[in-house]
């Protein structure tokens, strides 16, 4: 892993990153992915990935009703910034 | 004898009889709390008021000849675990200010057996670590030497059990989190079958891996507080709709004939002798009692920790997207733009394991090595649980150690991440299968508990708690308060 390498993938998972902070995650980041190149050894030809434990099992969709009531001032509770019911993030468009 | 020792079973018969009030109970389990706290630092949050008012409660339900087996019993909650009006960090900066809406479909479901929370326990943070030591909040310390750590991510549950500041704490376990800190604090901690126990409510780490359960001093103990917590919840997409068998009335299954396979490649190299001494002392008990040994083999189990610090951190990354710093968790001051606010408030909002996990994630997902990482690690996933079902075609559970070695040292592992990742090399297999799996307690290695890993197939948790319960019949490791905490 090239420093550069490490900023852009802090950027893709916006993660603010000080230059100082690069090396530490350069030296860990390599380590790992050099830890799960391992995985290569394995034969998986004709095998299906597998993302869910449990054999057969499909994800419900539940009825397309209304369950749930207004409770916005509830969430809005734990906002860092709203007004008149509205989350605020800073100026998108100019 | 102590209330603070006693079992759930002892607790509930007391109260029944009105030997002692939920109040008393409460009240003394928050004493011991407010004295062990300072060095143990198990718990994030100490609820004490709203316990007693619930533990008032309790004894009014009682009084009337109301209530269940677990009404008035206290306990702590681990912080990973949403509470309604209730502070819920996940040990982490990113939620230190956020009160959760609502509870937990768990919290609910042992709120409405009138349980009585004393506590959010501190854990790694967002369940990334296998020592505590993740936590925003400080690390934990085992309550058998507080030079050592009590294992993660769920440590602060597992010292409180230990210590017998609660009777029973609630856990989750991605990688082995419930069951190797049950094992370095020397108690009975339980992974149930994926999909078993709801999700909803619980801050997702690594949603196909994700499992809540117990920790507790005995097995006994852990079926009766399952029995309460598992069951189909609509609100969690992957909850099986299975009926609940009674684990309680299930302890007594005899053990003559039970067929146990010992697993090759957790006798191999990296177990530590005296954990191995520990360990086959154990399976002679198993024997004496009726059961048959029979070797098997996971071939691919080497491939499990790799497997799993792809797909894992694949979730993560997904998962901690939700953190924009816009909705709630924490917000960066004067952020010069939109861009600006996600990267500051995550950069500051979350830890160097969380963000190392992220970045791992984000990295197997990136355009080019999906297939080189990602792919290949969701095939070997298949491979292991290919060997596990082969191993389960010969016999009915697999035993084995769940930690190479007993607690180690704060800070002994924090250097190199792969070495403490390599701390969860027995427990990984089972997450990435989805099978359920126990950790008990099955003797000392230096004044240090070890323990023993039972996996068992799908929803076989009846079986599991059965076999580890005719052993703590037998044995009384699972007895052993540690020194100071008697």
């Amino acid at each position: 892993m090239k420093p550069e390498q490490i900023a852009s993938i802090a950027h893709l998972a916006r993660l603010s990153m000080d230059a100082a902070e690069i090396p530490r995650y350069q030296e860990s980041l390599t380590s790992i992915l050099s830890f799960v190149g391992d995985l290569e050894r394995a034969q998986t030809r004709d095998v299906s990935p597998m993302a869910h434990p449990l054999p057969g099992l499909v994800q419900r969709l539940r009825a397309d009703v209304v369950t749930e009531t207004d409770a916005h001032e509830l969430y809005q509770a734990n906002a860092p910034q709203v007004a008149a019911s509205l989350y605020l993030v800073p100026k998108v468009i100019e | 004898m102590s209330l603070h020792t006693r079992s759930l079973f002892e607790l509930a018969a007391g109260l029944k009889a009105r030997e002692f009030s939920s109040v008393e109970l409460t009240r003394t389990l928050l004493a011991r709390i407010e004295a062990h706290q300072p060095r143990l630092n198990a718990l994030i949050s100490v609820t004490g008021e709203s316990a007693l008012a619930e533990a008032g409660r309790a004894d009014a339900v009682l009084a009337r000849g109301g209530g269940g087996p677990l009404t008035g019993i206290p306990l702590v909650h681990k912080d990973i675990f949403c509470t309604e009006g209730v502070r819920t960090t996940c040990a982490s900066r990113m939620l230190d200010n956020f009160v959760s809406p609502y509870d937990a479909t768990v919290v609910a479901k042992l709120k409405a057996e009138g349980m009585v929370m004393m506590g959010k326990a501190n854990m790694d943070e967002f369940a990334m670590g296998s020592s505590n030591e993740t936590s925003y909040y400080g690390p934990v310390r085992n309550p058998w030497n507080p030079r050592l750590v009590p294992g993660g991510s769920s440590g602060g549950s597992a010292a409180a059990v230990a210590a017998r500041l609660a009777p029973f704490a609630s856990a989750t376990d991605t990688g082995g989190s419930i069951r190797q800190p049950a094992a370095l604090c020397g108690i009975t901690g339980l992974k149930p079958t994926y999909g078993r126990v709801s999700r909803y409510g619980m801050i997702a780490f690594a949603s196909s891996l994700d499992q809540g359960g117990t920790l507790t001093a005995s097995a006994a103990d852990a079926a009766l507080v399952l029995r309460a917590m598992a069951g189909f919840d609509p609100r969690d997409s992957t909850s099986v709709d299975r009926p609940v068998p009674d684990y309680v009335a299930g302890l007594e299954q005899p053990l003559a004939g039970l067929k146990i396979g010992l697993l090759r490649e957790f006798f191999e190299k990296g177990l530590d002798p005296g954990n191995e001494r520990c360990v086959r002392e154990a399976l002679k008990v198993y024997e004496k009692l009726g059961a048959k040994l029979l070797e098997v083999s996971l071939p691919n189990l080497a491939l499990s920790v790799p497997a799993y610090y792809v797909v894992a951190p694949a979730e993560c990354s997904s998962n901690l997207a939700r953190f924009d710093g816009v909705r709630f968790g924490h917000r960066a001051r004067d952020p010069k733009d939109l861009m600006d606010l996600y990267c500051r408030s995550r950069g500051e909002g979350f830890g160097a394991e969380v963000k190392r996990r992220i970045m791992t994630g984000t990295y197997v997902l990136s355009a080019g090595y999906y297939d080189a990482y990602y792919l290949k690690a969701q095939k070997v996933r298949r491979l292991i649980a290919d060997d596990f079902a082969q191993a389960f075609a010969q016999v009915d559970v697999l035993m084995g150690p769940t930690t190479p070695e007993v607690a180690f040292e704060l800070g002994s592992k924090t250097a190199d991440p792969i070495t403490m990742y390599l701390n969860d090399i027995y427990t990984i297999g089972a997450n990435l299968a989805g099978l359920p799996a126990m950790s008990i307690p099955c003797g000392f290695v230096q004044q240090l508990p070890v323990g023993l890993q039972i996996i068992g197939r799908h929803f076989a948790e009846e079986r599991l708690l059965s076999a580890a319960h005719a052993y703590q019949r037998e044995t009384d490791w699972h007895t052993r308060v540690p020194p100071g905490y008697e």
